[in-house]
């Protein structure tokens, strides 16, 4: 059997053949499609560099989205890093910050790559690219950290749900923050079981958060809640990196996320009814977004 | 298992900010092209649902003309794809309807030149993924995942059997099959999507039959 259906399963075959995750998930893949390594990995490749310019334009350029919503905040936490004082960390902040370029960028129609969706974008690529410098991680070993964070959206999408309109926004940004917590984890070093803890213990905290997009926009509060994903993606890998393990295990973390997204109620996913998009400012940015009351029909549909 | 890449989760590729209400859309667009064969002159697109109220918003306008103009999702000429189809002398109309779709996402292309003519309804399921539901009148249902090829005939015995004796010469394989027609013993149309690419000569003799009309080919958008 080629697939892996839970983290459980992943992390036991990778502890009884001796082999990280990305592995595990690049042999699967070649199982599935029947492609080479080389064409895979080549594709991965090809994805990474789209992020990499995605971040680079982010952090860099000033963007400003069509809704004029979204636009400029991570070049402004660059600059408030470059001012060398700042409270928490360095690779915190810079994670943050690269998480937000892309988001922006998606938002301003530049070009991205959906880690699991459009909307949660962020967290993967902000986490990489921020952890890359600290570690010099090589070309390999960033195309590896999206393999594994690959695995494991591919366990949460197959046992739950990944986008905001199915399953509220810890499926869209928690699962986002699961996958980059466990790549981060590999990158640094750490066990097949130690990635395991850290998908528990950042999907932990992120369950029950809802999809209220203001407007109905993939923006407020998109970008900022992809900038937290990267802080709490790089705490739970440092936990979990110390040995800290998670009272439930992380298959039934994502069992829980599936059934608190399951009862959640519509307004709450995505179809900006509810949440943040139905406060006072929220109404009102919409109503002067599209010129008219927003009468905003459910999306049924992925972000 | 719903998703079997890695590459479900890490991709696709594609111009924000929405998976569905872009890159679906530039998918509609761009298989609205494909069927249509051509760049048109006219182009008039109608928005339902969600599409109608947050297209703005999302460049679900600039991601259907982008699509019209053959631009794939992760083009990034797509926020300027209106501009690009004015300079090429593309007249681009947009209306918005109220009235009741399939679906919250749904689009109605109709392209147009001094040779012909082509409508279709599309919808954006989710993911980028999108579903063209109605072509020229008849319902039908394309996934835009696999290779598809669209014959039009005479509604008559014996069509199914004369298309897939050429597939099966050509050792493709069919994955899925539907026939539709607007009225008994008129006209039908034949949708198939298959395995495999289909050569250009397998096209060819299709479109070759008796009682055939025309055979169009679409790959994967
Ligand atoms: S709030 Fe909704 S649209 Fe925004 S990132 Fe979260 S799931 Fe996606």
């Amino acid at each position: 059997m080629v697939h892996f259906r839970s983290i459980k399963e992943l992390v036991e075959r990778c502890e009884r053949e001796q082999k990280p995750i990305s592995e595990a998930m690049i042999e699967a893949e070649m199982a599935v499609s029947g492609r080479s390594r080389e064409a895979i990995w080549n594709q991965m490749a090809q994805n990474l560099e789209v992020m990499e310019q995605a971040v680079k334009r982010g952090i860099t350029e000033d963007i400003r989205s069509r809704s004029g919503l979204s636009g400029g905040a991570a070049k402004k936490v660059q600059e408030y890093l470059a001012r060398g004082m700042f409270l928490s960390g360095h690779t915190v902040l810079d994670a943050v910050s690269k998480a937000m370029a892309v988001n922006e960028v998606n938002a301003a129609m530049g070009t991205i790559v959906a880690t699991p969706t459009a909307g949660a974008a962020g967290v993967v690529p902000g986490t990489l690219f921020a952890l890359s410098e600290k570690l010099e991680a090589t070309r390999e070993q960033q195309i590896r950290f999206l393999f594994t964070a690959g695995a494991i959206g591919y366990i949460i999408a197959n046992n739950a749900f990944i986008a905001g309109a199915t399953g509220g926004c810890q499926a869209e940004v928690g699962s986002a923050t699961a996958m980059a917590a466990a790549a981060i984890v590999e990158m640094a070093g750490g066990t097949p079981r130690q990635s395991g803890e850290a998908v528990a213990i950042a999907l932990k905290n992120l369950l029950g958060l809802v999809c209220d997009p203001v407007a109905g926009l993939v923006e407020a509060p998109c970008v900022k809640r992809n900038a937290m994903g990267a802080a709490v993606a790089l705490v739970a890998a440092d936990l979990a990196l110390a040995g800290v393990t998670s009272v439930i295990p992380p298959d039934e973390v994502i069992e829980a996320m599936y059934r608190i997204g399951a009862s959640m109620p519509r307004a709450l996913k995505e179809t900006a009814l509810g949440g943040l998009a139905a406060t006072p400012t929220g109404r009102a940015l919409a109503a002067k977004i599209f010129g008219r009351p927003p009468a905003i029909e459910p999306q049924q549909t992925g972000d | 298992m719903k998703y079997r890449s890695v590459f479900d989760i890490i991709g696709p590729i594609m111009i924000g900010p929405s998976s569905s209400h872009t890159a679906g859309a530039a998918r509609i667009g761009r298989t609205a092209r494909a069927l249509f064969g051509r760049e048109p002159k006219e182009v008039v697109i109608t928005f339902y649902g969600s599409f109608a109220q947050t297209y703005r918003g999302h460049g679900t306008d600039v991601a259907i003309v982008g699509g019209i103009l053959d631009f794939d999702t992760f083009d990034p000429r797509i926020p300027r794809a209106l501009e690009i189809a004015a300079e090429r002398g593309i007249r681009v109309v947009f209306r918005l309807s109220d009235e009741e779709a399939p679906h919250p996402n749904t689009a109605r292309v109709h392209l147009r030149d001094g040779r012909g003519s082509l409508e279709l309804v599309g919808i954006s399921i989710g993911g980028g993924k999108i579903e063209i539901v109605e072509l020229n009148g008849f319902a039908l249902k394309l996934s835009g995942n696999h290779p598809a090829l669209l014959v039009l005939h005479e509604d008559r015995y014996g069509m199914i059997a004369a298309v897939s004796n050429v597939l099966a010469k050509h050792a493709i394989n069919i994955g899925h099959m539907e026939v539709s027609r607007r009225e008994r013993g008129r006209e039908a149309l034949m949708v198939i999507e298959t395995d495999q690419g289909i050569p250009g000569d397998a096209i060819q003799e299709i479109a070759a039959i008796p009682h055939v009309l025309a055979a169009n080919y679409v790959q994967p958008v």
